[in-house]
Parts: structure tokens; C-alpha cells; sequence
């Protein structure tokens, strides 16, 4: 046996090598060879580890406060990121009192509704509905909406059904008049977000005192991302082609709004 | 032949003739089968008189079960007069059990039959509920609803049910608190037969009538099969020869039927359909699969049937289009969705020219061809309460946006708005909406959530509106 002290390791260097082959590992069974679907934020991108969601991936969101219930920003910045995949999408809504998503807002987000198909399904075949759907390799993605929390064998089942064709899932997180504990738990989702709304700033700067709605604002917080960091954000929710904009904090409102120009 | 024309037919029992069957109108004047037909002519003058052909009635529902095959695999005749349907294996694709058997009783109506169904979970349930109860009864329920039934509807002959009323028993649940012994020694086997297989402890399979002319394949196995990987494999060997024969006829099946015949002589069936035609063995094996677990196998399978009962032109594709391939994936996609969930629970959206929001959209079948633009409000919400939801909210008439208001015992005061937007009743679908205005604001609450309300009426003219304030929609 030697002693480690005689034998110096650089720890650091041995670490960042054991990473790099790690991600390349996980790059060449999960990528199929398509890029991560950017924000074209560069503050977003960067948290995650390589530059952008992963496409052969487990996503949840989450809305907070009121929308926990209604997820409408939850299913809004989910479509946002579908808008900007090709192909068709599968969106799994619940029976009953969960409202399925508005197609009309679905298209203001630039998600056209005559890309996606509803399939309705119990509580309980959710999740089984979803992964059916994971399974079919023409899909840009499957949305479900999802009242219970995830468990982490069955995120790790759509985990693997993502990584095995490619398909996006994002699990829509919807909690009905309950007051269940945040989805907290550990699960195989590669990120984890959670999307608030914000008061908006004057519909225009120059004139607080004009009526109107400016661009919805949302905190962003990415509770929880694979291989990369986790962080929050102030954005300006998407807009009609599903892109984030990075909004000016309403505290040093002119010298942020210029930050958003050059980002 | 006169409608409300009392009709009866005869038929002789030794030397008399009896009544064989009465229509509607002939049974409201109290004329009932088994009845002697000079008592008949009797009660009823001008009664109308056709010799029964008992022959030609039995061809007759024959070809009824034939047709009923519509429905499920297993249909068969049940003389005289009624049909078995072993629906457990294609309820879903005709919108459940109740919509099944009210559908079928509403079109042999309007076919000029007299029909009523019962959907129960052994055949005797459903023979009695038929006749004296009609409609569906819960599973495992069928006992206790048949019990307060009359004897008669245990399908024993007439003079064992007009024995038994003679010694006190009235209702079916009377039987079962006699001791069994007693009742074999005094009427044999029948009557506690019948009580069996109305309760389920005996089976009663039903033995299914066959199309002749559809494209089918059998195979029977040396050994019974009893698991479900080896019924799986079996449904490999069956799907593929049967693809290899639509290819040659340059078909495609849209309905399958699967029939497992057990050893005790049972049939179980389990039906699938498809979007679109397809002879795809692989995907047509994945449905069927997706159905084992509804099979009992009993002792075991002895032999398997797959019968194409729907089939339509499909042509030659040619591989590796890019267009198609997509296309295609979807449809096996729909396919095995709506064979789990239900034709009618996946859809898609489809717009329609209305500004009433709630109008603007309609659902579709999942492979229907995208038809329309979308424009509809924009921004638009992204959830949509249906129907609206009541709020307690005031505003300044007639422009202004509510300052604040209830919504779920919960006050959201308002920071900021947009509107007004007017929306104007379409007249010419309800007259109520004549007039009707509703006036839309998007507006944000103190928190930053964004909500759609309307308030009905255009605040001059009352009669487009009673004011009152509307959460429609949540951005």
C-alpha cells in the first residue's frame, strides 16, 4: 500500500477529465445527434450543461402560487419550447375539472394547434399514455399534465423512454384545490422548472400613466438541472414564436432595458 | 299493413291454436303470447291473424346476429327472440357499455323492431334485465338487481314457472333461500341451472356466430396455451399470414377481431380498430397485445381465430418518403391510443369562424386534415373556463376595468388592464343572443396573473346584458 501523500494527485485535473468523459458518455447515448434546443438567452443557456435543454430528456414545470392549480404558465412556457421543435406533439390533458389548454393560446405562443394531439386520460394512465407516446419516434415532444407527485421509478421510465427515440417530455406539474407540498422529491428529470408571475411593468416606459399590458413578466427558477447549475431569472414571458426575453428589473429600469439590448 | 292495426301471429299447440306473438298494439288490449287465439278474436274484434313461420323467424334473427357482428365479435341468436352480445372486448370503441346498448335498441327501433337491452355480467343477467329491467347493470350488482325479478325471467319452460308460483315463489331472489335439494328433487336440474348462471357460478359461453366471407386465419395449438407471452407469439404467427393475404387483395384491415376458444368451450374475443387501413403485422400485433391482459385463459387456449370483419383499399406505399413515414407513425400512435383510451378521447382541435370564444374551436378525430387558420383573440388565454365563472367584481360604467374582484372567495385587486373588447351575441345561433354584448378585459393582478373577464352587457342599453362580470379565461 502506498501512502497517498507520496503520490500527488491532481485532484482538480482528475476530476475535470472523469466529467468530461462522463458527459461524453451520457452525450452519445442520449443526443441522437441533435443539438439541445436553446433559449437564445444567454443567461439560461449557460446554467445548463450544454448550452441548452436536452432533447432526449425529461423536463417537469411547474407553475407557483395561483397557477400551481391552473398551470396556464406552466403549459404556456412548455409550448413555447415546443413551438421551436419540428413535428407533432402529443399532449396528454386529465378528465374533469383540470382544463386542457386553450388552442388559441397555444397558437399565441406560435405552438400551431393543428400540430398537437390531445389524448385525455385518467389520473392514473397518465403517465402510461405519456410513455406510449415517448415511444414514437415522430413526435417533437409529449406534454402530460400531471396532479400527483412523480415518483422516481416512474420519472426514470420516461427518462429512458425520452432518451430511447428522442422525443422531448415535459411533465406538467397541476395540483387540484389540494394543498400538496411542492413536487419536491428526487426524480430522473434532467431540469426542473418553476415558472411565477411577476407584476409587469407600464405598457410604455415613457408613460406609466397610459392604460394598457406590456409583455407578461415571469420569474423563472430552475430548481433543479442535470449536470449543470441551477438558478433564477426575471424574463419577459414568450412571445408569438415562443422565445424568452430577458426583462429589465423594474428597480434600474433604463440601465436594464439596455443590458436586454446587447443580450 | 295499418299501423295501430292490432297484428298477432298463430300457431298450433295440438288442437288449438294459440297466440305465438302480439305487436305493441295487440299487447296494449291484453292480448299475450300462449294465449288461446278464439279468446284472443274474442276480446279483440277486426284482430288481423298471420300464421306463424317459426322457421323463417329464427333465419331472420340469424341474420340480425349477423348484422349486430357491427358491435362485437361475438353476437349470436338467442331463439326465439332476442340476441346475446359479449361486449367486453369492444365497448370502448362504441363509447362504453350504456351508449353501446342504447344505441343498438334506438336504431333496431327505428328499424321498426320492439327492442330493449340489457347490459349485465353473465348472459342469464342480462337475458332477465332485458326482459324486465332493461339498462346497465353495475358490475358485480347483477345478483342483487335480478333478485326482485319475476320467475319468468329465468328461462324456464311455462309450466315449471307457473308450478313454482303455484308453491309461493314469485321473485327470483324467493329461490335462492330454499334449500337447492329440495328444488332438484322436485323440478331437476334446470331450475337451479339457471339461477347458477344467472349469479356467474356457472359459465355460459356464448357461442358466436362466424362470418363467412371476411378474411380470417385459425390456429389451434397441441397444447393449451396459458400465459400471456406464449398468446403473444401466437398473435405474431396469426397477424402475419393474414397481412401477407391483404397484400395480396390490396387491402387494409380497419377492424380486427380476435377470438381465443378455451377448452371449456368458452370464446372470449377482444376487437381493435384502426384510424386508418393498415396491414402492418408489427403494429397490428401491438394492439391485439395491449388487450391480453382482458383474456382469462381458464384451463387454457386451445385455439385462436383472427377475423378481419372491416377491411378497405389500401395501396401500395412505396418506403422512405419522409412525408409519409411521419404521417404514418402518427396513425399507429392514434391507433394505440384510441384502442386504450377510447376513439373519442383523442382529438385535435379544429377552428371554427365564431368570436364567441368558447365557439371558436371544435374537436376532431387525431388524423383528420388541418383545416382553417387559427386567428381567435390575441393574445389569447391558455386556459379557458367552460362555462364562465362568476366573479363579484364593480366598474365604473361603461369603459372601465373592475378595480378589483372575488373569484373563489379570494381578492385580487387590479394593477393594470387592457380593453375594453366587445364580442356581440350571434343572433342567428339563439335568439337569446340578439342583443347580447359581452365587453373583455385582460387585466393583472396585484401578483402579476393575468386573467380574461367579461362583464355582459355594453353598460348603456340594458337589454344587452345584465352587468354581471365573468372569469373566462387565465393567461
Amino acid at each position: 500500500m502506498v501512502p497517498a501523500s507520496q503520490t500527488p494527485i491532481p485532484a482538480a485535473r482528475t476530476l475535470d477529465q472523469l466529467r468530461a468523459a462522463i458527459a461524453r458518455l451520457e452525450r452519445a447515448s442520449a443526443s441522437h445527434g441533435m443539438a439541445p434546443l436553446a433559449f437564445g438567452v444567454a443567461a439560461l443557456d449557460d446554467a445548463m450543461p450544454q448550452g441548452g435543454l436536452t432533447r432526449a430528456a425529461l423536463h417537469e414545470v411547474a407553475g407557483a402560487g395561483l397557477d400551481r392549480e391552473h398551470g396556464a404558465l406552466g403549459a404556456r412556457f412548455a409550448a413555447g419550447i415546443l413551438a421551436r421543435l419540428a413535428g407533432p406533439v402529443l399532449w396528454v390533458v386529465g378528465h374533469g375539472a383540470l382544463t386542457p389548454p386553450f388552442a388559441p393560446g397555444l397558437a399565441s405562443v406560435g405552438l400551431n394547434p393543428d400540430r398537437v394531439v390531445y389524448a385525455q386520460a385518467r389520473h392514473d394512465a397518465t403517465l402510461l399514455v405519456m410513455e406510449e407516446g415517448l415511444r414514437h419516434r415522430g413526435l417533437a415532444g409529449v406534454v402530460a399534465e400531471f396532479a400527483a407527485p412523480l415518483s422516481l421509478t416512474a420519472s426514470r421510465r420516461l427518462q429512458l423512454a425520452a432518451e430511447a427515440t428522442g422525443v422531448m417530455a415535459i411533465l406538467l406539474h397541476r395540483q387540484y384545490r389540494s394543498a400538496l407540498s411542492e413536487a419536491a422529491g428526487a426524480t430522473a428529470a434532467a431540469t426542473r422548472w418553476r415558472i411565477a408571475a411577476l407584476p409587469s411593468g407600464p405598457a410604455l416606459p415613457h408613460a406609466p400613466d397610459v392604460p394598457g399590458l406590456a409583455a407578461a413578466r415571469w420569474r423563472i427558477d430552475l430548481t433543479r438541472c442535470r449536470g449543470g447549475r441551477t438558478g433564477s431569472w426575471i424574463m419577459e414571458a414568450c412571445d408569438a414564436s415562443g422565445r424568452l426575453g430577458l426583462a429589465a428589473p423594474l428597480a434600474h429600469g433604463p440601465a436594464a432595458a439596455e443590458r436586454r439590448l446587447r443580450a | 299493413m295499418i299501423p295501430n292495426q292490432p297484428v298477432v301471429t298463430a300457431l298450433h299447440d295440438g288442437r288449438r291454436r294459440v297466440v305465438a306473438a302480439a305487436d305493441a298494439a295487440a299487447q296494449l288490449l291484453g292480448l299475450r303470447p300462449g294465449m288461446a287465439l278464439a279468446h284472443a278474436a274474442a276480446v279483440v274484434s277486426g284482430l288481423t291473424v298471420m300464421a306463424a313461420e317459426p322457421e323463417a323467424d329464427a333465419a331472420a334473427l340469424c341474420r340480425l346476429a349477423a348484422w349486430c357482428r357491427r358491435y362485437t365479435p361475438l353476437a349470436a341468436p338467442d331463439s326465439p327472440d332476442g340476441l346475446w352480445l359479449d361486449i367486453t372486448g369492444s365497448a370502448h370503441l362504441f363509447g362504453g357499455e350504456a351508449a353501446l346498448a342504447g344505441g343498438l335498441a334506438a336504431r333496431l327501433g327505428r328499424d321498426g323492431l320492439m327492442a330493449s337491452a340489457a347490459v349485465a355480467d353473465t348472459p342469464g343477467a342480462a337475458h332477465a334485465a332485458a326482459r324486465y329491467a332493461p339498462g346497465v347493470l353495475p358490475a358485480g350488482e347483477h345478483l342483487a338487481l335480478c333478485g326482485p325479478l319475476p320467475i319468468a325471467a329465468l328461462r324456464l319452460p311455462p309450466d315449471t314457472v307457473a308450478m313454482l308460483r303455484r308453491l309461493g315463489f314469485d321473485r327470483v331472489a324467493d329461490l335462492d333461500r330454499v334449500p337447492r335439494a329440495g328444488l332438484v328433487r322436485r323440478f331437476g336440474p334446470m331450475v337451479t341451472l339457471r339461477l347458477d348462471q344467472l349469479a356467474g357460478r356457472v359459465r355460459e359461453p356464448i357461442v358466436p356466430l362466424l362470418p363467412v366471407d371476411a378474411l380470417q386465419h385459425r390456429v389451434t395449438f397441441m397444447e393449451p396455451l396459458l400465459t400471456a407471452d406464449a398468446l403473444s407469439q401466437a398473435i405474431t404467427h396469426l397477424v402475419t399470414p393474414l397481412c401477407g393475404q391483404m397484400e395480396r387483395a390490396g387491402q387494409g384491415a380497419r377492424r380486427l377481431d380476435l377470438l381465443f376458444e378455451r377448452v371449456d368451450g368458452a370464446t372470449q374475443a377482444v376487437r381493435i380498430g384502426t384510424a386508418r387501413p393498415s396491414r402492418d403485422a408489427r403494429h397490428l400485433a401491438r394492439l391485439l397485445d395491449e388487450h391480453l391482459e382482458k383474456i382469462d385463459p381458464g384451463l387454457g387456449i386451445e385455439a385462436m381465430r383472427l377475423v378481419i370483419p372491416l377491411a378497405e383499399p389500401l395501396h401500395w406505399q412505396q418506403d422512405g418518403d419522409a412525408l409519409t413515414e411521419l404521417a404514418a407513425d402518427i396513425s399507429a400512435l392514434v391507433d394505440r391510443l384510441s384502442n386504450r383510451l377510447g376513439a373519442e378521447r383523442v382529438y385535435r382541435m379544429a377552428p371554427v369562424e365564431s368570436d364567441v370564444p368558447e365557439r371558436s374551436l371544435r374537436r376532431v378525430p387525431a388524423l383528420a386534415l388541418p383545416g382553417g387558420t387559427w386567428s381567435g383573440p390575441h393574445p389569447a388565454p391558455l386556459r379557458l373556463l367552460d362555462p364562465p365563472c362568476l366573479v363579484e367584481a364593480l366598474a365604473l360604467l361603461p369603459d372601465q376595468p373592475p378595480a378589483a374582484f372575488i373569484w373563489r372567495r379570494r381578492r385580487h385587486v387590479i394593477r393594470r388592464a387592457d380593453g375594453p373588447e366587445r364580442i356581440y351575441g350571434e343572433w342567428w345561433r339563439r335568439d337569446g343572443e340578439v342583443s347580447a354584448v359581452r365587453v373583455y378585459f385582460r387585466v393583472e393582478d396585484a401578483d402579476g396573473n393575468r386573467f380574461w373577464l367579461f362583464r355582459q352587457g355594453d353598460g348603456v342599453d340594458p337589454a344587452t346584458g345584465g352587468l354581471r362580470w365573468f372569469l373566462h379565461g387565465i393567461f
